[in-house]
């Protein structure tokens, strides 16, 4: 006699709590041959918002955090899907339509690519700062410093859970907080990964993800005066000029569209592309 | 005369040989602009010095071609160390002809001749003997191995250091083998001009710098022509923000240098003296036409009585008149608008309710001058405090702790530099740290050097220069094959895609809107 399964209700993921979308909206999540999977919460104007508070709230902690630490606490991101990696191959199994060969190898790689990130958190300063000698008596030295926060469309291809991971972990190493909207046809692993957030050591705030329509969505984020950078790696499909154009208003810092298998592959320009430059001098004593 | 005066000490203008009419810089030569021409006048007598030349649309094209062609042609094809052996040539003839492009500075500008004789012409010199070894040595640069140039690079600069604006963009652009059209600002553009003359002694190849002349509508011609790749500015945040939204959705790569509201923090701990040295340097510096002024003075509550009497004792011998004197501090304001600008905010202050002080200083009869001034009593939500004056106007606020200081510090949109007086050290790492600003000076203001990189934070815009980050702007990587591995990735940073054509040109369209 089967068991019957008790299914998971998906919600956003703000401020590390899982709320439903204020609106109370939700749409359907199907999967790839059209059959039921959840109701996903349909994110609205407020909750986009909601999520830039709690960004920009959890900002100075994560900024100020030691790189070491950082680093440690992305790390343990990977440990944790690592242990949770059957639930992630489920998910992209049922929603993208692929082997379940083909899942675990999209996990791997997320994965790995988490680690890989993690391990710059101690490095970037050294390889993107600077000592420059200046012709006078002083100690000039260049350091990257976290932009702020940073808004995101995730990549909205067939590989939800890596893209956006390849989107958000980059933000994060710098010391950046992210408000992440997820792929709209395959959200379900981005909320499996709130989850995942939510229980490692990644301080509630640090990362908020939205669930819902890009298109309705992205224009909020971009228009925000409160956040730094805007990232519409996955934007590809939207009116992202004029996303672009909204986001010059504050000044904000801009990554355009990508496609293709090479969207946002792991860089340390991704990472440096949310850092701002402080360079500070101090004057010697003259001996 | 009284004792202790000053008798006057204008530098000779015997050695500039200036022409009475300045066409356009184009393919190598100087040719007549198709627009009106316009004079350019001496901002301390308000007498014309010269006729220079209107760009238009057809100018614009014409340049923009001239520069993709000699960047085919020639530039690009071009070894690196062939390149920085021309910078190295601009950086030695502008060494030799220091005097007469300081004494032409001056007299375009306004600003006093001490200041473009030891800071301004200077650094020109050293940016381009800077940048001149980066040339041959790209690899180091910071964007991976055979890192390439991006093509044209449309370059407008403002007015408050005319030919040191010029070399800080023109220097990286072609270290990194970009071919350059560069329009300087309507009221200075006679430095540029003169910059001509010498990259025609270097025998820079005909195109690789252009220089068109004429008003923000040549600017924005230029910054919007499909021709070109990078597009730098340095001026206004307002201006910035339009040029961030007309490149939009285009290939182009964008760097601005905007505003900035930079405060100037002294502790209770600080030297005095050196403080008020610096507060002076702060502010009064070139007018306070200076982007990263320290126009926000915030003193510990517990001194400012004593900062303030003895910052007034000092501005009061300040001398302002002739910039062509040597004994001259303040120059004039370089123009008739920015001076409206600077008496309109001071009396919005004034009405505000902060309290105005300005030292005692005769007023030329003829010319545009603001005598230094300081606001006392000053609000963090007056418009003193918030808006950027760009002129020698000072708001001085009050904290009580470092946290407060910090605070107000980073209460403004812009984010470009800040200043910390303190005596203890570990006071200034932890305050700098905290600091939303990209340059920070400790016990020292506005200080300036090739080697170190400058640029803003938030509204102060993006993209640095000076210094190995500089070079950032006008390089990107290698173009690599389609692997997606993290080994092909790590040296080669992924290039960002470009949308699809028709999403371009949508972009144009709304560009012109």
């Amino acid at each position: 006699m089967n068991r019957l399964a008790i299914p998971k209700t998906y919600k956003l993921y703000i401020g590390g709590k899982f709320p439903r979308s204020e609106s109370g909206r939700v749409y359907e999540v199907l999967s790839h041959q059209g059959d039921f999977l959840a109701n996903a919460a349909k994110g609205s104007r407020k909750d986009a918002r909601d999520a830039v508070v709690a960004a920009r709230s959890a900002l100075s902690g994560w900024a100020s955090a030691t790189a070491y630490n950082r680093g440690q606490v992305l790390y343990r991101i990977a440990e944790l899907l690592e242990g949770r990696r059957a639930q992630f191959v489920d998910e992209i199994e049922n929603s993208e339509g692929v082997t379940t060969a083909v899942a675990n190898a999209q996990v791997d790689e997320a994965i790995d690519r988490w680690v890989w990130y993690a391990g710059w958190a101690d490095k970037y300063v050294q390889v993107a700062g600077n000592a420059n000698p200046v012709a006078g008596p002083f100690f000039n030295l260049s350091v990257p410093e976290p932009t702020g926060v940073v808004a995101i469309i995730a990549p909205q291809g067939n590989e939800s859970l890596l893209g956006l991971v390849s989107a958000i972990a980059p933000a994060l190493v710098a010391g950046n907080t992210v408000v992440v909207v997820a792929n709209e046809n395959a959200p379900l692993s981005a909320i499996s990964l709130g989850e995942v957030l939510a229980t490692s050591d990644v301080p509630g705030g640090v990362v908020n993800i939205v669930t819902g329509s890009p298109a309705e969505i992205a224009p909020w984020l971009a228009s925000h005066a409160d956040v730094n950078a805007l990232d519409l790696v996955g934007a590809g499909d939207l009116d992202w000029v004029e996303l672009q154009i909204s986001a010059a208003e504050t000044l904000k810092r801009v990554l355009p569209p990508e496609s293709g298998a090479d969207a946002a592959a792991p860089a340390l320009s991704r990472i440096l592309a949310f850092t701002e430059l402080k360079t500070v001098w101090h004057t010697k004593a003259i001996l | 005369m009284k004792f202790l005066d000053y008798a006057p000490a204008p530098e000779s203008q015997a050695l500039l040989n200036l022409k009475s009419d300045y066409g356009l810089f184009i393919r190598g030569e100087f040719t007549a602009g198709r627009g009106t021409p316009f004079a350019s006048i001496n901002p301390a007598t308000e007498e014309q010095i010269a006729m220079i030349a209107t760009a238009n649309q057809t100018d614009v094209d014409e340049a923009v071609a001239a520069a993709r062609h000699a960047y085919d042609g020639v530039w690009s094809r071009l070894s690196g160390s062939d390149r920085g052996k021309y910078l190295f040539r601009i950086a030695r003839l502008v060494q030799e002809r220091a005097r007469e492009l300081a004494v032409a500075e001056t007299l375009d500008n306004g600003k006093p001749i001490k200041e473009t004789r030891d800071v301004d012409i200077p650094l020109v010199a050293a940016w381009f003997f800077y940048y001149a070894g980066w040339a041959d040595k790209l690899d180091h640069a910071g964007a991976g191995p055979n890192p390439a140039s991006l093509g044209v690079a449309a370059q407008v600069i403002p007015w408050n250091f005319p030919l040191m604006m010029l070399a800080w963009k023109i220097a990286p652009a072609l270290a990194a083998g970009n071919t350059v059209v560069l329009k300087p600002a309507e009221t200075t553009s006679l430095t540029a001009l003169l910059f001509a003359e010498i990259l025609q002694q270097a025998d820079l190849p005909a195109g690789v710098v252009n220089i068109i002349t004429g008003d923000g509508s040549t600017g924005q011609a230029l910054v919007n022509h499909p021709g070109v790749n990078k597009v730098a500015f340095t001026g206004s945040t307002s201006v910035g923000r339009a040029i961030a939204r007309s490149v939009a959705g285009t290939d182009k790569k964008l760097s601005l240098e905007l505003g900035g509201k930079g405060a100037n923090i002294v502790f209770d701990d600080a030297p005095i003296d050196q403080a008020v040295e610096g507060i002076v340097r702060g502010i009064f510096f070139n007018q306070g036409h200076v982007c990263c002024a320290g126009s926000r003075l915030l003193v510990q509550e517990s001194i400012h009585d004593d900062v303030i009497d003895r910052l007034k004792r000092r501005m009061q011998t300040l001398r302002l008149g002739d910039p062509l004197d040597k004994n001259t501090d303040i120059g004039a304001i370089n123009s008739a608008e920015q001076l409206a600008r600077i008496r309109e905010l001071s009396d919005l202050g004034q009405q505000e309710g902060a309290e105005r002080w300005s030292a005692d200083c005769v007023i030329p009869e003829n010319g545009f001058w603001f005598a230094p001034t300081i606001f006392t009593n000053v609000t963090t939500s007056h418009r003193i405090a918030r808006d950027e004056i760009f002129g020698p106007v000072l708001s001085v606020l009050t904290f009580r702790t470092p946290a407060e200081a910090i605070a107000k510090a980073n209460n403004t949109p812009y984010g470009l530099s800040a200043g910390i007086w303190s005596d203890k050290g570990s006071r200034i790492l932890a305050v700098a740290d905290k600091l939303r600003a990209g340059v920070i000076w400790a016990n020292t203001f506005n200080q300036f050097d090739p080697s170190s990189p400058f640029g803003g934070y938030k509204e102060s815009g993006y993209g640095r220069e000076g210094g190995r980050h500089g070079l950032a702007a006008y390089l990107k990587p290698a173009v690599r094959s389609g692997s997606r591995s993290i080994a092909a990735a790590e040296h080669a940073p992924v290039s960002k895609k470009s949308a699809s054509a028709s999403k371009k040109s949508a972009s144009a369209e709304k560009a012109a809107k």
